[in-house]
């Protein structure tokens, strides 16, 4: 692989890496409304996101989502995001100071 | 002299300076409005990329919330409650102006304020809210303040508040309720609790009329009429297919299609539009009343360079015109926006989502949910099949979850 063809193929990962990171900020934006700015509520009521284990993050989602946690609101939302944006978000707030 | 402060004498001169003329390092984003779509976006591309100045114009000096001041109304909470500060979006590099744009240039990119300065943009965001009607509804031109709709909290939302208390009990409150779409789908039936609830404990044998315009109640129907049978049977009555066409302050009554109806207290809702500024703009594509726009940015389909946000949009499917959706307009823009001026493609799959609660008394609440995930076919945002939905039952702990929602929405967008 010549020198340039090289050079254009890492540019593309990074810009691909970079679309990653942004979908999974986007996608974890969604939740500050009620669960606060990167996830760190400012209520007791509703609990921050920032800071907690990735796997912790996704199997809650999996369990609103197919009914073994009980919840007023987040079983509804949670149908509404795939595996893969789950796995991004829950990413994204696990690497959150908290 | 440090390299900060040129670049801020740099950005003072840019501001004060002629559009054409302006040589500037960054690319500015202009935000018009700082309600909940443009607080949110002016704060969310200062975060998440210092490197664009971000320039917000806002005509008031302080943020008094929509959502939260029906309980306002009701007694159950104050001004001092819904009201917060600008000052947070400084600590993110947001420079506040606190005027108002008064024309906005599409082509050369600048908008005009108040006092005639002009000041350029790369991208503008427009997030306007709405303006009323009035012609809509015959004798509402000077019916004010004896007719109001306080349908922007603020100082109509206080002078609602005394007119109820002056109200004698065994008064009749009219609220009437516009054809939709208009902002806050379940506003209206949250509004008509929330005065139920003081008259049944203030003054007993007064009523409220809801005359509403739409063939039925837009907005949790079944979980607001059961709330309306249990709590306040003898205290609301509602009426579907009442548009209200004409008001008459001096005789304090209102005329429908069919009848007239007098009251003691007239809360006239007017139908709505996207904001003055966006008629000016050239971004009204629709029924003269709302803006069209690209969901994958925010983009008006009207003027490349503008991006609109919240009530003044032409809603996408099942989308609400509420605080929580322009909130979640402003984050999908803001990202957009920080992509596109770093040469970089936009999310071409964005998904957001929507939670409206509603007070049906002091202490109990229920919702409404959606997720919004943007379809490449069908160039839009649709909702998730499947998701979504409304509460089972109206309980204090969505009171509770509903209180918090006001809380960290208005720190997401002003903290």
């Amino acid at each position: 692989m010549n020198v340039r063809l090289l050079a254009a193929a890492l540019a593309l990962a990074a810009g691909g890496a970079q679309a990653q990171e942004s979908a999974a900020r986007s996608l974890a934006a969604t939740c500050a409304a009620c669960h606060g700015t990167d996830g760190r509520s400012v209520t007791q009521e509703v609990p921050s996101l920032a800071g907690l284990p990735r796997d912790y993050i996704v199997a809650q989602m999996r369990a609103f989502r197919d009914g073994t946690r009980a919840a007023s609101i987040m079983p509804q939302l949670a149908k509404g995001y795939s595996d893969a944006q789950v796995e991004a978000l829950a990413e994204y707030f696990a690497r959150r100071p908290r | 002299m440090k390299r900060r402060d040129f670049l801020k004498l740099g950005a003072a001169a840019a501001l004060a300076g002629c559009a054409s003329a302006e040589r500037r390092a960054k690319a500015r984003v202009m935000v018009i409005g700082a309600g909940f779509g443009g607080a949110t976006a002016a704060k969310y591309v200062a975060m998440w990329d210092p490197g664009i100045e971000v320039v917000l114009l806002e005509r008031g000096t302080q943020f008094i919330s929509c959502p939260i001041s029906n309980l306002v109304l009701g007694g159950n909470r104050t001004m001092q409650d819904i009201t917060r500060g600008y000052e947070g979006l400084r600590k993110h590099g947001v420079q506040i102006i606190n005027a108002e744009a008064v024309a906005v240039d599409g082509a050369k990119r600048s908008v005009t304020l108040g006092d005639g300065r002009t000041l350029a943009y790369d991208r503008l965001v427009l997030s306007p809210g709405v303006d009323f009607l009035f012609n809509e509804v015959q004798g509402y031109q000077g019916a004010e303040p004896r007719v109001l709709h306080a349908w922007k909290a603020g100082p109509q939302t206080v002078e609602l508040r005394r007119q109820l208390e002056a109200m004698p009990d065994g008064g009749v409150y009219l609220l009437s309720v516009p054809t939709a779409p208009y902002r806050c789908p379940p506003g209206p039936y949250e509004r008509a609790c929330q005065v139920a609830h003081y008259f049944k404990r203030a003054k007993p044998r007064s009523k409220v009329l809801v005359l509403d315009a739409n063939p039925d109640v837009t907005s949790k129907g079944p979980l607001f009429k059961r709330a309306w049978e249990d709590l306040y049977k003898e205290i609301i009555e509602y009426r579907a297919n009442s548009k209200v066409v004409a008001v008459d302050a001096s005789g304090m009554s209102v005329r429908t299609d069919f009848d007239t109806v007098k009251a003691d207290v007239l809360n006239v809702v007017p139908p709505q539009r996207a904001a003055d500024i966006a008629l000016r703009a050239g971004v009204i594509t629709t029924n003269n009343r709302w803006c069209d726009v690209d969901w994958r940015t925010m983009e008006s389909k009207a003027v490349k360079g503008i991006h609109v946000l919240g009530d003044a949009t032409l809603s996408a499917s099942g989308m609400p015109k509420s605080g929580h959706m322009a909130n979640a307009h402003a984050k999908l823009c803001a990202a957009a926006l920080v992509e596109l001026l770093n040469g970089r493609e936009p999310d071409a799959t964005p998904l957001i989502n929507n939670t409206c609660y509603s007070f049906v008394s002091d202490k109990e609440a229920m919702h409404v949910a959606s997720v919004h995930q943007y379809d490449p076919a069908q160039h839009t945002l649709l909702p998730v099949k499947g998701a979504g939905g409304v509460s089972a039952a109206r309980s204090e702990l969505e009171g509770g979850y509903a209180w918090s929602w006001a809380r960290n929405i208005w720190a997401d967008m002003l903290a």
